[in-house]
């Protein structure tokens, strides 16, 4: 009876959402290793859960049906027989074993997934540290060889088929590391060091969020992730471990000297130049990604006019203050910070 | 070897001794000649005349507010926590305000994070706990065939402990100082490094009212559900809803100490520059969530096992037959309320602590749905074997089914490792709670408001009008919820102020917002209905339903004193088996407030208990300790200084008081 009333209503999201959805940030993506172990299992359970409920319900609606409401519904039925109806007593009893068969099967199917989720870990071949902070994400690419250390922000390269083991960590409060389309989530929690191993397997790019709250801009905590060939990524890693291009018109001159002479440098680092602050998101090669201010905007010259300009109305409450540039200060940085590429 | 007590006790008194205390008996059997009883002397309109000069209390503002009966408490806790409702319920309609649309700029984040908070904060500590309670401490006594609570000057103390403190949470929210942490203020982002300012001390000083009126109710109901039971119910006679709220009144006592001690120290350090969740200080972030949620996630089930308590009496009434498998749902409630002090760590999966440890807490987790399977098993058994019928009440039961079940489910869902890491902090595990919380709590108390209305009032709800809002309630809670699911599976984590265009979270956040709105007005048809059901409802009359339990034995509403004879339980359903005429017990003396304690296991008579007058020392001892729990906000000197006026009003409370007439032996 009333399943049937909540059902369209619980269709239509599940039928328009589905269809106009290119499963960016989504645990549809199925982009990763990680993320199609979960699929299976999640199905699994789906399947398992909506076959108990349709049993319940139709207990209730063949229960209600019975019986009807017969004339003399007011007519007490009391006594001991009733309370120890034999039949109903071997169907409680079959309803407790299904029930814990069924939670059996469950329970074995997670902790088969688990296991096969942890060996998949196994064996990673790279190791990114990615550190939390209020709120963007500090990247860095581990390697034996100091001079092929990589420092980024905000934007994770990732190889595909390669397992990538991240150690995740927290600058402040407690953070969480989550790409749906590739992977499950991983707290990075003050003190304690996490790590979360993936294997991506379908180029693209996704989008990652905090997913712990951790204050006023939580909401605006993104992240890009770009799977791509590993050739690719390796161009990509030597590219990025190239000092920032030097100035050719007077314009971006005068925008890298406001940059790395000005309150920029102070907490912001751009390889190759005096501006090598450190609390706030390497810019060496800012205009070669694809957002700004931790995924909240797409790189554009709007945006970072925008962002530079007054970055408290685009996203308040964050780290970055409005400095108040005036107009050909801005004009400058602007146009230095495109270069960066 | 001379046994020394024999001695003691074979000594005999001397001569004068000896007729001292024969005048002392005879004087006294002189004064019990005096006293006052119920029995074939003392009893219809006389006896009721008597009986409502001994309880009544006193009369005006004074007596309004020194009050100790535990109808008047009982009420007062459901309207407060229903008006916390309505504002909890406003808090979310801006948030659904703010997520109709992407990237909207409705609501600032900040304000945001306050609505998120106080939502959560009220409707966990302020509503469904205080509700339950209030619900309880309201007909317990009445269900159990006694005159009072236990200890009805504590249950007063508990009353004014929680208003305060909600006054405390919403006098900040006013002032522009509410909390911005969210319901379970993680640390370190609610320690003193990441919020500064006073917000995250008005929520742990919230949860130090609400857990002080929450102890002290639990051990007012604990107590008056073990000794105040009338005679012959035993406690396997004892009706569902009593067990349930004797499980919950164990949870509250065991739980709440955990979260005492963290907020606590999350006060300490705020206050005095502590480190205990400082990792820099060699503190630990994590020993917060562990000794939030060892509390946490049995709130969950205090939430929760009222409201089975609730469904099971619907049923039995509405079936008209008893409960099939009363004892399967006694020992469900009970494992239900030990497995969950055993999965609080399911809310930390994300946290990497040991794989091999995760897989236990899975186990257990999944595991509560064996009791929770067997109590619905048992509810629609008695559908199946009985003849139901469906007034309002009955029709929040099947909703409640419908609904509860798909909770229940996901739950199963997110209790599995794999699941969790991506479901977690999602969406998907705000729709999940909410089918839980709304569905499994909500719709039964709806139905129970419903079905106790004419005792509270003497009149019955409007059924047409009751039967719109049942389904605008039930259909419009789905609209609001069941998208959201989907929202989370396409990757929307809770807690955010706003998402992006594009990611496919259009639909189902619009869908929410109307169902969100829809809902709220289903609610506010409700409480219409009740309003206007107060002045012209139909006159119930004692038992308008044909129900079984003890609180349909007297009149509707109860008079002062409940009950004009304390009645004898000869079966589960006493009403339906007694054939009219239920046997009682008298002797009860009627000049003094006098209560009947019986056994804890047979309930056979065991003592006679006076019962403590009106007095208004409860409600200064509140103020005196919430003068002390607000100062300590801003001094630590609060407590050392404070110590004096709480001790002060408790020293007055608990003064010993002189009866009337001489006391008897209680001990019969």
């Amino acid at each position: 009876m009333k399943p049937r009333a909540a059902i369209p209503a619980a269709l239509a999201p599940l039928l328009l959402g589905g269809c106009s959805y290119q499963h960016y940030q989504s645990i549809f993506g199925a982009a990763a290793v990680e993320d199609r172990q979960f699929l299976s299992l999640f199905w699994f359970f789906l399947g398992v859960c909506v076959l108990m409920y349709v049993l319940v319900i139709a207990f209730l609606v063949l229960g209600i049906a019975r019986r009807g409401r017969t004339a003399d519904a007011n007519v007490v039925e009391t006594g001991r027989h009733h309370t120890s109806d034999p039949a109903m007593r071997s169907t409680l009893i079959g309803w407790t074993a299904l029930i814990g068969i069924g939670l059996a099967g469950l329970a074995i199917a997670s902790f088969v997934t688990d296991r096969s989720m942890a060996e998949a870990a196994t064996g990673e071949k790279l190791a990114v540290t990615i550190t939390g902070n209020q709120w963007w994400w500090d990247i860095v690419y581990n390697s034996a060889d100091a001079s092929k250390t990589l420092r980024t922000a905000n934007e994770l390269h990732l190889p595909a088929d390669v397992p990538t083991r991240i150690y995740l960590k927290s600058n402040d409060v407690i953070h969480s590391f989550w790409v749906p389309s590739l992977a499950g989530k991983q707290d990075l929690i003050p003190g304690r060091d996490n790590d979360i191993t993936i294997v991506p397997k379908k180029v693209g790019i996704y989008r990652g969020q905090c997913a712990e709250f951790c204050g006023v801009q939580h909401a605006k905590m993104n992240l890009v992730v770009v799977v791509e060939p590993y050739p690719d990524f390796i161009k990509w890693w030597e590219h990025n471990l190239q000092p920032a291009p030097a100035p050719t018109t007077p314009l971006t001159l005068a925008g890298y000297n406001y940059v790395t002479t000005g309150p920029c440098s102070s907490c912001h680092n751009v390889g190759g130049t005096p501006a090598s602050g450190q609390i706030a998101p390497d810019l060496t090669h800012l205009a070669s990604r694809k957002s700004l201010a931790a995924g909240s905007m797409p790189m554009s010259k709007g945006n970072l006019y925008g962002w530079i300009g007054d970055p408290q109305s685009l996203k308040p409450g964050s780290k970055m203050p409005t400095i108040g540039l005036e107009p050909d200060q801005l004009h400058a940085v602007v146009a230095y910070l495109e270069t960066l590429k | 070897m001379t046994d020394v007590r024999a001695d003691f006790f074979d000594a005999k008194p001397s001569e004068g001794e000896h007729e001292r205390v024969e005048a002392e008996n005879r004087r006294l059997a002189a004064e019990r000649k005096k006293i006052a009883r119920d029995g074939p002397k003392l009893k219809g309109a006389k006896l009721a005349a008597r009986l409502e000069a001994t309880w009544r209390r006193p009369p005006g503002i004074i007596g309004w507010l020194a009050t100790v009966d535990h109808k008047e408490i009982g009420r007062r806790y459901m309207i407060t926590a229903l008006m916390f409702l309505v504002l909890g319920g406003a808090m979310s309609l801006l948030m659904r305000l703010q997520l109709a649309r992407p990237d909207s700029a409705l609501i600032s984040a900040e304000r945001y994070n306050q609505l998120f908070t106080m939502h959560g904060s009220t409707m966990m500590f302020l509503f469904a706990v205080p509700v339950m309670e209030g619900v309880a401490v309201y007909i317990i006594p009445l269900m159990l065939g006694t005159r009072s609570t236990a200890f009805p000057r504590l249950n007063a103390f508990s009353y004014y402990m929680y208003l305060f403190g909600g006054l405390m949470l919403w006098g900040a929210f006013v002032l522009n100082i509410a909390p911005d942490v969210g319901w379970f203020a993680y640390t370190p982002l609610s320690g003193p490094q990441f919020s500064p300012g006073k917000r995250a001390d008005i929520w742990a000083q919230m949860i130090t009212f609400t857990e002080v009126a929450a102890l002290a109710a639990a051990v007012v109901l604990t107590c008056t559900i073990l000794k105040c039971r009338a005679p012959g119910m035993t406690l396997a006679r004892m009706p569902l809803f009593a067990w349930a709220m004797l499980v919950v009144a164990i949870m509250i006592i065991f739980s709440m100490p955990a979260v005492a001690l963290c907020s606590g120290m999350l006060i300490s350090d705020r206050l005095v520059g502590t480190n205990f969740y400082n990792a820099a200080e060699h503190g630990d972030a994590l020993l917060w969530q562990h000794l939030f949620w060892f509390f946490g996630h049995p709130e969950v089930y205090i939430i929760f096992l009222p409201a089975t308590g609730f469904v099971s009496v619907i049923t039995e009434t509405f079936c008209r037959r008893p409960i099939f498998g009363h004892a399967v749902v006694v020992l469900a409630l009970i494992s239900t309320g030990i497995l969950a002090f055993g999965l609080w760590v399911h809310h930390m999966f994300a946290t990497g602590l040991p794989r091999v440890g995760y897989s236990f807490y899975t186990a257990a987790s999944m595991s509560v749905s064996i009791p929770t399977g067997l109590q619905i098993f048992c509810w629609l058994a008695t559908m199946w074997d009985g003849r139901p019928r469906f007034p309002v009440p009955m029709l929040y039961v099947v909703g409640f089914i419908v609904t509860f079940v798909i909770g229940g489910l996901t739950g199963v869902m997110v209790a599995a490792v794999p699941l969790d890491l991506q479901l977690h902090d999602t969406y998907f595990v705000v729709a999940h709670f909410h089918y839980v919380l709304i569905g499994g709590a909500v719709f039964p108390l709806l139905g129970i408001f419903t079905y106790w209305f004419p005792k509270f009032t003497g009149r019955m709800m409007n059924e047409a009008l009751g039967k719109v809002s049942f389904w605008l309630t039930f259909l419009s809670f789905q609209l609001t919820f069941f998208p959201m699911h989907w929202s989370g599976l396409l990757g929307m984590p809770r807690r955010v102020y706003t998402y992006p265009a594009g990611l496919g979270l259009e639909v189902p956040n619009l869908l929410s917002t109307i169902g969100a709105f829809v809902l709220a007005f289903a609610i506010v048809l409700f409480v219409v209905n009740g309003i206007v059901s107060l002045y012209r409802g139909a006159i119930a009359g004692p038992n308008p339903w044909g129900a079984a339990s003890l609180e349909w034995a007297t009149s509707s509403p109860p008079p002062v004193y409940n009950f004009e004879h304390i009645p004898v339980v000869e079966s589960n359903t006493p009403l339906w088996d007694s054939e009219g005429e239920l046997p009682v017990v008298t002797g009860l003396r009627v000049d003094e407030k006098e209560l009947l304690l019986t056994t804890v296991v047979a309930a056979a008579p065991d003592l006679r208990e006076p019962v403590p007058a009106a007095s208004l020392w409860p409600l200064i001892t509140a103020i005196a300790v919430g003068i002390v729990f607000v100062a300590s906000i801003f001094s630590p000197w609060a407590l050392a200084v404070g110590v004096v006026p709480c001790g002060i009003a408790a020293t007055a409370w608990f003064w010993p008081k002189e009866l009337k007439r001489h006391p008897e032996p209680v001990i019969s």
